[in-house]
């Protein structure tokens, strides 16, 4: 939905800068190659939130690179004149990866106030869980062809969903057991929630002309994340209705 | 300083090194089964023993062979001397998560009698190994047959004392000590104090130190916690006691900062005494700059008047009386710099090396991907690229120089930076304290090289 809304702006953006911006025109956008890596961030988060031990420093990397993504495009009106050319050029393929996100966000139409470009609203730490789990969220079409991983993971994976979704909703106890189900920031939650229904893997689109670079491939943390987002979108539900 | 990218070769004449395959163990099959994967390599002080930590928990240690003075030609030989499971997986209960069994370091305490102790850690438990070699037996029991069945005391007629005899050597590991439950994060360092009393471990967020004859206890000398953990930017990412200042430690982040601490100024080490950091690069910003700026190693030189770091792209030398910037810096592979948009997404930003120096501390090594591995000298500025292959490696043949073409005309026996494959990473290497032999691991093998001898 927010990239929903930036589409719309991208191409309002880009007719507003004019003159600003033209030199720009003739490199695929900088605001689109900023918003593929910002997509590419999140879907790596909800991997790493998905995994049975995430790499906290991993996590905590794409995190900065997500919100410094975020704190730009809120500052967007100051103009930076450099523009980062490690982003490189994007093809036309990493569209692809938006669009996907469109189309999920738009089954969730009428949850959250599509927010223009800088508002923060749905990734800031501050959102509150109960305005999403209050919302109808529909059951992912894809979710049956998800397979499933071995039980014992998914039981593993499943618990730890739910001990993230009950963090958040409890009022904060200074306990132990706090501490224990602290680990998680419950921002990258929220994120989470967001983005729910979201086919795991983003189409990847190569930043460079890296054609021969082989992708690291993690069949195993991918096919489980998929359950995963099937059991979260299943805990939803029940919480829903309850 | 910037270190020349592949522009002058180590090896050839005078006091350059030559470096000479030596021996590679381990499977292979490119078929790589994950337990296999080497996670650390540590020689232990006087070289002679040559330890490997594994995905699956194994601890495998070599020992070099005495060097046989006929055929002087080559130093011994590392053979295996002991394997032992070090760790084994575990569930955790309570956050139902699995505790992975990957030995994630491994340190070598000095010899102090005939036994070898080393400390080993999986992301969870710290435990103490004894290494004891058998070579005699006691034989002659009054009371027990030599196959062990006890006698009938009332067939003793005569009284004899036992004696040793030699046998066969056996070398037995056995768990001495287990120090568990004092890390809720990952630990990714553990160090031994020049006191060789205390050690500390370095998770992502706390730094404990230990006793190592006190299992159940710990204290905490470093915590970056934040109250809210929606506020957590910055994690621990190696730590390591000075090699000389039993009160002195630092440690690095993923924030590309080093803290140096004193542990006399407080009980927590919070405060650090100096902050090494380097200013950003305004050229070179962009949204990949603080991951590469992450630092995945940090290791004081044996002298203890400076430290190396590792970040993604280079090796930085620091002189520990000098804050605001390293003295010395050298590129790795920079020409990565250009892919780290596709290096981001599959991953391999992310990816840890580590780096060490040589015994006189006027050489420091470090890995890259295609199986390279990159030394630097300080002293002559010059640079070489090598690889750990199988290929065309005969025991004592001189190792090619290689070089990546960043980009233009490709020349001959020059590699692509597109044609690198970057799932064959070099992420562990050591070099013996006192001589120029180096262990260098890639995904499952082990290879050691040694300098040309005459």
């Amino acid at each position: 939905m927010f990239a929903r809304g930036l589409k719309r702006k991208c191409a309002d953006h880009e007719e507003d800068m004019g003159g600003a911006l033209a030199g720009f025109r003739a490199v695929p956008s900088y605001s689109l190659q900023r918003q593929s890596l910002l997509d590419m961030s999140l879907v790596k988060l909800q991997l790493c939130h998905m995994l049975v031990e995430p790499n906290l420093c991993r996590s905590v990397l794409i995190a900065n690179t997500v919100r410094q993504i975020q704190e730009e495009m809120t500052q967007d009106g100051t103009w930076r004149v450099a523009a980062p050319q490690s982003t490189g050029r994007a093809p036309l393929d990493r569209l692809v990866s938006t669009e996907i996100l469109c189309r999920s966000m738009r089954e969730q139409d009428g949850v959250h106030p599509a927010p223009g470009m800088g508002d923060d609203h749905v990734l800031g730490p501050g959102s509150e869980l109960s305005t999403v789990t209050s919302a109808q969220t529909p059951r992912d079409p894809q979710n049956s062809v998800w397979e499933m991983d071995s039980p014992r993971e998914n039981r593993g994976n499943f618990q730890k969903s739910l001990d993230q979704i009950f963090e958040t909703l409890e009022t904060r106890n200074p306990s132990s057991a706090e501490e224990l189900f602290s680990d998680m920031d419950s921002s990258y939650y929220d994120l989470d929630t967001v983005l729910t229904g979201v086919v795991s893997r983003a189409e990847p689109g190569p930043c460079d002309g890296l054609q021969g670079l082989p992708p690291v491939a993690t069949p195993a943390s991918s096919s489980s994340c998929k359950s995963d987002l099937g059991e979260l979108d299943h805990v939803m539900e029940i919480l829903v209705e309850t | 300083q910037i270190g020349s990218l592949g522009g002058g070769c180590m090896s050839g004449g005078g006091n350059d090194i030559q470096w000479c395959f030596s021996q590679v163990k381990g499977a292979v099959d490119d078929d790589v089964a994950e337990a296999d994967i080497i996670s650390t390599v540590e020689f232990n002080h006087s070289g002679e023993l040559l330890a490997t930590g594994d995905k699956g928990g194994r601890v495998v240690i070599f020992q070099q062979e005495q060097e046989n003075k006929i055929q002087s030609h080559s130093r011994g030989e590392y053979n295996v001397y002991s394997t032992f499971q070090s760790h084994e997986p575990e569930f955790d209960y309570l956050k139902s998560l699995e505790i992975e069994e990957k030995i994630n370091k491994i340190r070598w305490l000095p010899q102090k009698n005939a036994a070898q102790f080393l400390l080993s850690t999986n992301d969870k438990t710290i435990k103490l190994w004894k290494i004891s070699e058998r070579d005699k037996r006691p034989e002659g029991y009054n009371l027990k047959e030599e196959d062990g069945r006890y006698r009938d005391p009332t067939t003793v007629t005569t009284l004899r004392v036992p004696v040793f005899r030699p046998m066969d050597l056996m070398v037995e590991a056995s768990p001495r000590r287990i120090f568990a439950n004092a890390h809720t994060y990952h630990i990714n360092s553990i160090s031994i104090n020049s006191d060789y009393e205390t050690y500390l471990s370095a998770d992502d967020l706390r730094i404990n130190l230990w006793h190592l004859e006190i299992t159940d206890r710990s204290f905490n000398i470093v915590d970056i916690k934040p109250a809210n953990m929606e506020e957590l930017t910055e994690v621990i990412t190696a730590a390591e006691f000075h090699p000389n200042s039993c009160n002195t430690f630092v440690y690095s982040s993923s924030k590309g900062t080093i803290r140096l601490c004193d542990m006399r100024a407080s009980a927590l080490c919070d405060r650090h005494s100096k902050l090494f950091e380097e200013p950003e690069d305004p050229s070179n910003r962009s949204f990949f700059s603080e991951i590469i700026s992450s630092i995945s190693d940090v290791k004081f030189s044996h002298s203890g008047r400076y430290m190396m770091t590792r970040d993604y792209l280079s090796v930085k030398i620091w002189d520990l009386n000098m804050e605001n910037r390293p003295v010395e810096t050298y590129q790795v592979h920079e020409y990565l710099r250009s892919k780290l948009c596709s290096l981001y997404e599959n991953d391999c930003i992310f990816d840890k090396f580590e780096c060490c120096w040589n015994g006189s501390d006027s050489v420091v090594m470090t890995g890259s991907y295609n199986n390279f591995f990159r030394m630097f000298d300080r002293n002559t500025k010059r640079d070489i690229t090598l690889e750990a292959s199988r290929e065309n490696n005969k025991p004592r043949t001189v190792l090619k120089p290689r070089k990546v073409c960043a980009s233009g005309k490709r020349k001959k026996d020059e590699i692509s930076v597109d044609s690198l494959d970057f799932n064959k990473k070099i992420l562990h290497t050591a070099w013996h304290p006192k001589e120029n032999i180096i262990a260098v691991a890639t995904t499952n093998n082990l290879y050691i090289f040694q300098d040309k001898v005459n």
